[in-house]
């Protein structure tokens, strides 16, 4: 089993190698000349040299994927193309507020949605279980920032219990933070759990279906004990997967919730270097939220293998 | 209720949620003591029978009327709690497929020990001292320490022992046995079988036993009842069922078994000189894994050779080389005298047109969303590039060889029954003009009655197109009823290959004699035969 | 009343007549807007009447208008990268399937690559290079949704390859093409459906992220995601502008939902737990 483990560790750095050579040559090798993409039509010769200089273009690809490489695994992500800032200096406290509501929003929505689920799949077929199916699914089909913005109406300019302008800064005492990503939070929890749920509902369903379900009625167990002594141990790989899947959702749903609210966080930082075509920056935040991703995934495959018991237990 | 009456069902009636009717009206008694046998073709009814004695409905079936009475109570009429206690407790059931009814999150002493803790009739402790108890009756290994060992870390013939011993964990008055031994090898469902039995009288447990299988049956049942469509066809004590049947159906399921050798002797189709394929010392590998170690066999024009062994034996790997989905590493295989391809993609579409191959499930063999026209006209299409018109007349000729009806060449195979879909299957090989057809299973997933029909149309079909067969099965019955010559395959070697009257008469083999011994016959004393046969040999 | 041999819930119902409605308004918008697309009709955020049913947007162009013509380009640019992505991923994955080898394994590994960056961080690299032009956007978005297609197309495919009557296929020696066409892709018909549903919810809520953002489809064309931007001020004054985007949105993705989990549901069997004890 540890060796399974070790594999899988295994793959998940290579993953993330793989995955930072996509970057650089989306970034990099893909538009061919990357300096007219990025400057269009009308840039002046002039201006082109300066740029290809300013980002080392004149340099072969693989040596410029290997520096990028190197200065990066250094803490080193190179210097924004628009204002000339060291990259990581701004990277860094803006990756902990992301990594701040996330975390908020996950520690609400994670036991909330496996939780209903769960009830969901053992009360299949009853009305509540109708009625969570009808609401769940109309929450996954709203965008974002429609529910941001309802959020905001109502709890933010009809009643003014909370702001709708998030504004963190270092050094804030913890409740305030608290305080002022609270709405953020919320509809970042509504969109990730309604997903949570339904997806826990059927993978619980699908384990309620298998004979040795029925095999532990058919001794006269009660519901109760069959659920958790018998389905639970054996959902719990499928709800792990799951739940790592919905924190990619999560990350997807941080950048629009971070513009709405104006929140100071990494997804703010991309979309704004996207907006100024910052290429250093593009890559240096694609890769960083792809590490978070990578880890999070390489984590969950790990809980699944240490929690199924063919593994623990060799032949 | 009479004194020696343990479970009584009076006028069962189950419903599908869409309405349809399952079973209707029966009538099941079963004394102290005594071993019921449940018999039916599939959609019988006799599965959802025996869940409903513990009033228990499977998702989808509704129990729709009728009083179930266990030791004088009517468990419908209790409160959900009541009928709860009971099962597991005064009434179990052992499922037919082991590896699938236990959790593979838990330990097998703790699923052994679960029923009798839960219903408060044993502390764990006690429970674990008869468990181990059972293991060694059930001549487990190691019966101390079986227990701890989990799911997949048990064989399945383990695995179905340790679920008679989970069963009888709480001493229930009655056990519902659901095809227990119908997923195991031949050679494995004679151990479990045994037993089983020994286990029932010993602790003087009633039961329930459900098969399709009539010799199986009729070895440990003391009454059996014959099911059909949800309802019942006759009821009597087992000998009276075997040697004096009522009912022409019981007859019929009887007469499936008896021994036709007459009717393959008289077929006098084979051409001994000409042979249409011979291979010689043949070996394939999957990988590293040695498969098929040095086979040779000869097929010849009108000839039915059958391939007989158990699963992992080899036999439908043998399929696969033959056809060329698997080339062989060494051997050669010679057809109609030229050297054959050894893989697929060297064949042209001549050489591939003359051997065909029929499978074991029709119903993954032949694609759903297709019209029975184009299922059995793209073989015509595309081997003798035809025009429309003259592959439909091609179409009606092949309908009729396989006596189905003209009308069913626009229907879809959903519409079939299985013996039908299997038709279609045949016609589909027929189409190609082939010189030999290779049999996988074909009976296999058939009722008794309908695999009778298939075999006696393949008889046909043999006589008048001139056919060669390789047949691979693990029922020897059906080898009896159509071989001309048996070959017996055991871990990718033939053990004996001659003439099949020589080869059952005359046993040479100690696989080929363990074989046949454990094929159950139409005897109720067939089983203690055997037993009193092992002693001696021991 | 049945469809297509099945009758639809009430929601499903409900679902349906949407779809239906947003269908006739994108395709006859031009004939069906009360005014042009960039017509100035009033003033900055004026409040419904007679005149301009939804009010005003953010310069005073009527808000119904805008937002048929919006539904109609939104709809459009999601429909052309679902049907795109589509293509791709069945084909590929089809393909996968059935040849297996080297094929099948550096498409698996080519795609488990490109899942593990979360899609709308892809989609902002490949933007921030190239520029939010409609074919950069469509194409970008189409190829990096392929991925959950082809992954499922792969999965259809492989249940089916191993079917007999598969095998009897290519024992005939029947080409490549013809076992996708007539063998598998007749049976893949009921999941891939459901799957577009699915899809081109995602990518319509996709694109109008973009667009929310900024960096979706851009100005001059109209385009619910970049209504709701350009009108979201009026939220700090308490109007409703940009509510009528978002909700526009909305409808269409629930009723799609609705639609697709009414399909669903026919198949279904009724699960374990719901045996009768």
């Amino acid at each position: 089993m540890s060796k399974l483990i070790l594999n899988r560790l295994l793959l998940g750095v290579l993953t993330l190698f793989a995955v930072s050579i996509l970057i650089f040559v989306c970034t990099q090798i893909l538009p061919g000349d990357v300096a007219s993409a990025v400057l269009g039509q009308g840039a002046t010769p002039e201006a082109l040299v300066i740029f290809r200089r300013e980002l080392g273009l004149d340099v072969p690809a693989h040596l410029r994927y290997f520096n990028w490489l190197t200065g990066a695994l250094h803490g080193d992500l190179g210097v924004a193309l628009t204002n000339k800032r060291v990259i990581v200096d701004e990277i860094m406290p803006r990756l902990a507020n992301t990594l701040f509501l996330a975390a908020y929003a996950a520690a609400i929505a994670i036991p909330v949605a496996v939780g209903l689920g769960i009830l969901s799949a053992i009360n299949e077929g009853k009305w509540s279980d109708k009625l969570a199916n009808v609401v769940t699914l109309t929450a996954i089909s709203l965008p974002e920032f429609f529910i941001a913005y309802l959020l905001i109406i109502f709890m933010a300019v009809n009643v003014e219990w909370f702001p709708s302008l998030s504004t963190v800064y270092k050094d804030m005492p913890f409740a305030e933070r608290v305080y002022q990503t609270t709405l953020p939070a919320i509809t970042l929890t509504l969109l990730v759990a309604a997903h949570m749920l339904r997806m826990t509902r059927s993978s619980v369903l699908s384990v309620m279906s298998t004979p040795y379900i029925e095999m532990a009625f058919l001794k006269g167990a009660k519901r109760r004990r069959v659920i958790v002594r018998h389905a639970l141990p054996n959902a719990a790989a499928p709800i792990i997967t799951v739940v790592a899947l919905n924190l990619a959702y999560l990350v997807v749903g941080v950048v629009v919730i971070e513009a709405v609210f104006v929140y100071p966080g990494l997804g703010q930082l991309m979309v704004d270097a996207v907006s100024k075509r910052d290429v250093p920056v593009i890559q240096a935040c694609g890769l960083v939220f792809a590490m978070v991703f990578v880890s999070l995934n390489t984590l969950a495959d790990v809980l699944v293998i240490l929690v199924n018991p063919r593994l623990r237990h060799k032949r | 209720m009479s004194d020696q009456l343990i479970l009584e069902i009076k006028g069962l009636r189950l419903e599908s949620i869409a309405g349809n009717v399952i079973v209707d009206n029966v009538d099941v008694k079963v004394n102290k003591g005594e071993v019921l046998g449940l018999i039916g073709e599939s959609g019988a009814g006799k599965s959802t029978i025996g869940l409903s004695s513990m009033c228990y409905a499977r998702a989808g079936v509704h129990i729709a009327g009728g009083e179930i009475i266990l030791g004088g109570t009517n468990i419908r009429a209790l409160d959900a709690d009541g009928r709860r206690g009971m099962r597991g407790k005064r009434i179990a059931y052992i499922a037919q497929s082991a590896t699938a009814a236990f959790n593979p999150a838990h330990t097998l002493m703790d699923q052994v020990c679960e029923a009798p803790t839960i219903h408060k009739l044993m502390t764990r402790t006690e429970a674990e001292a008869w468990a181990r108890q059972l293991f060694k009756a059930l001549d487990l290994p190691d019966p101390e320490n079986f227990g701890d060992r989990y799911p997949h870390q048990a064989s399945g013939g383990q695995l179905q022992r340790a679920m008679a011993a989970m069963a009888m964990s709480c001493r229930p008055d009655v056990l519902i046995l659901d095809e227990p031994t119908t997923a195991l090898d031949v050679t494995t469902q004679i151990e479990v079988l045994i037993l089983l039995k020994s286990l029932i009288h010993q602790y003087k447990t009633a039961a329930i036993y459900i098969t399709h299988d009539l010799a199986v049956v009729a070895q440990v049942a003391d009454r059996i009842k014959v099911l059909r469509h949800g309802k019942e066809v006759e009821e009597g004590l087992t000998s009276q069922i075997l040697h004096n049947a009522k009912q022409d159906y019981t007859a019929r399921l009887v007469a499936v078994r008896g021994a036709a050798a007459s009717e393959r002797a008289a077929q006098g189709t084979v051409k001994a000189d000409e042979t249409v394929l011979s291979i010689k010392d043949c070996h394939a590998y999957y990988g590293t894994f040695h498969v098929v170690k040095g086979v040779s066999l000869d097929v010849k024009h009108g000839e039915t050779v059958a391939v007989v062994g158990e699963s992992g034996s080899g036999k439908s790997t043998l399929a696969r080389i033959i056809t060329g989905l698997l080339p062989p590493k060494s051997g050669d295989i010679v057809f109609q005298g030229k050297p054959l391809p050894r893989s697929l993609k060297e064949r042209t579409k001549e050489l591939k047109q003359r051997i065909q191959l029929v499978y074991q499930i029709p119903d993954v063999a032949i694609n759903p969303r297709q019209s029975l026209m184009e299922i059995i006209g793209r073989p015509v299409e595309f081997y003798f590039g035809l025009g429309r018109k003259e592959v439909e007349a091609r179409a009606s000729e092949l309908m009729n060889l396989v006596e189905l009806p003209q009308e069913f060449l626009t229907r879809r195979p959903g519409q079939l029954s299985g013996g039908q879909k299997q038709r279609v299957c045949i016609a589909r090989a027929l189409a190609a003009r082939p010189d030999m057809i290779i049999l996988d299973e074909p009976t296999s997933a058939l009722d008794p009655l309908v695999a009778e029909e298939i075999l006696t149309l393949l008889r046909k079909l043999q006589r008048e197109l001139g056919l060669s067969y390789i047949l691979i099965t693990h029922d020897l019955d059906v080898v009896h009823r159509i071989a001309h010559r048996t070959a017996v395959m055991l871990q990718g070697k033939f053990v004996a290959f001659d003439a099949t009257d020589k080869i059952f008469d005359n046993p040479e083999h100690p696989y080929t004699q363990k074989l046949i011994t454990a094929v159950p016959e139409m005897r109720v004393d067939w089983l203690d035969e055997v037993l009193a046969h092992r002693k001696k040999a021991a | 009343m049945k469809i297509l041999g099945h009758k639809p819930t009430l929601s499903a119902w409900f679902g349906l007549t949407v779809m239906a409605i947003f269908i006739f308004v994108s395709v006859f918008t031009p004939w069906l807007a009360p005014y042009g697309q960039s017509q100035n009709v009033g003033g900055t955020w004026d409040e419904p009447s007679m005149a301009m049913l939804m009010g005003g947007d953010q310069i005073g162009r009527d808000m119904l208008t805008r937002i048929m013509y919006g539904s109609r380009m939104t709809i459009g640019v999601a429909l052309a990268i679902t049907v795109l992505s589509f293509l791709i991923g069945i084909v590929l994955g089809f393909v996968s399937a059935v040849l297996g080898g080297w094929v099948d394994v550096f498409f698996t590994r080519l795609v488990d690559v490109m899942l593990s960056i979360p899609g709308l961080i892809f989609a902002l690299i490949i933007l921030g290079v190239f520029g939010s032009s409609i074919p950069v956007l469509i194409l970008t978005i189409a190829v990096l949704d392929s991925t959950r297609v082809f992954r499922l197309a792969r999965a259809l495919g492989m249940n089916l390859t191993v079917m007999e009557y598969v095998e009897a296929a290519r024992l005939r020696g029947e080409g490549l093409w013809w076992v996708i066409r007539r063998e598998i892709l007749p049976n893949a018909w009921a999941p891939l459906i459901s799957e577009f549903g699915l899809r081109f919810c995602f990518n319509f809520l996709f694109i109008a992220g973009l667009s929310f953002l900024g960096l979706g489809i851009q100005p001059p064309y109209a385009d619910l995601g970049g209504m709701v931007r350009e009108n979201a001020a009026a939220i700090n004054f308490g109007m409703m502008a940009p509510i009528y985007p978002a909700t526009a949105i909305a409808l269409l993705t629930v009723s799609v939902n609705l639609v697709v989990d009414w399909m669903l549901s026919i198949d279904a069997r009724p699960s374990g737990a719901q045996a009768e004890l």
